[in-house]
């Protein structure tokens, strides 16, 4: 990669301009994207920080005129799925923890909040999370979400039923998860409210 | 990324602009917390933008 010359000696500079407009105006999309894909803030802001350089480098083979939307959500979900190998994230995809999620004790009748979706969506394998992202909150076309994933259509389409399905059911049978502790999100929230316990900030916490 | 991603991506992106479709939800009801999905989305698209973000995208902008 380090002897390929420099992307942007190949570009004017109303080019080079129109990559960093776009570009900037996508991040919000990639925040959003990195947030359904792994739960906590910090790590997705990490994650479109890396999509961001990474995008930055490869600018010369980005094709004026397509989708950056598109483009960098291929980006940023390869570097996601790179750190999930390398286990940063790991844990939360385990399937076997989803499914005891799932069947933990229902809770009451409750509205459901935006917070509970997002739970819910972190339960499910990550093939399902991410179709259901880019189809039912990204607002992408199956056909777009399948180029995105590098997979076939069908497929795409199969695993939002799947999703959709799965969220269907968890909320209607109200067994959302609450407090997962299989869920190393759901763990480290409680250990981040335990260190403000400890702190002595913890009085709503304990009487709620 | 290595390149061959990257080629991916465009190879991808061209056949999107050419056999391009429009997205369709399914047909017939769609339960209305599949409206939050969305708005889960957007919640996060509309947050005021960290300046981090701004900070990076400057500083690689003059580095070229």
């Amino acid at each position: 990669m380090s002897e390929t010359p420099s992307p942007q000696a190949r570009r004017t500079p109303d080019e080079r301009a129109a990559f960093k407009r776009d570009l900037t105006e996508v991040v919000p999309h990639l925040r959003a994207f990195a947030r359904g894909l792994c739960g906590r803030p910090d790590m997705a802001d990490d994650l479109v920080q890396e999509t961001l350089l990474k995008a930055w480098a490869a600018q010369d083979r980005f094709e004026p005129g397509t989708s950056m939307r598109a483009w960098t959500f291929v980006i940023l979900r390869n570097a996601y799925l790179t750190d999930m190998r390398r286990n940063r994230f790991r844990g939360e995809y385990d399937e076997t923890v989803a499914e005891r999620i799932l069947t933990a004790p229902a809770g009451q009748e409750q509205p459901i909040h935006l917070s509970d979706i997002h739970r819910a969506l972190l339960t499910l394998p990550p093939e399902r999370r991410e179709a259901l992202l880019l189809v039912g909150a990204g607002g992408f076309s199956y056909e777009e979400a399948a180029q995105i994933c590098g997979c076939a259509v069908g497929t795409i389409k199969s695993r939002v039923g799947r999703a959709r399905a799965a969220l269907a059911a968890m909320i209607e049978d109200g067994s959302i998860p609450e407090r997962a502790i299989g869920d190393p999100n759901a763990h480290r929230a409680i250990l981040e409210e335990l260190d403000d316990v400890a702190a002595g900030n913890g009085e709503g916490l304990r009487t709620r | 990324m290595t390149k061959t991603d990257n080629d991916e991506a465009r190879r991808r992106q061209a056949e999107s602009a050419k056999g391009r479709k429009t997205a369709k939800s399914e047909p017939g009801k769609t339960p209305e917390w599949t409206q939050s999905l969305r708005q889960l989305y957007d919640s996060v698209v509309e947050e005021p933008l960290p300046e981090s973000f701004k900070t990076l995208l400057e500083k690689l902008d003059k580095r070229t």
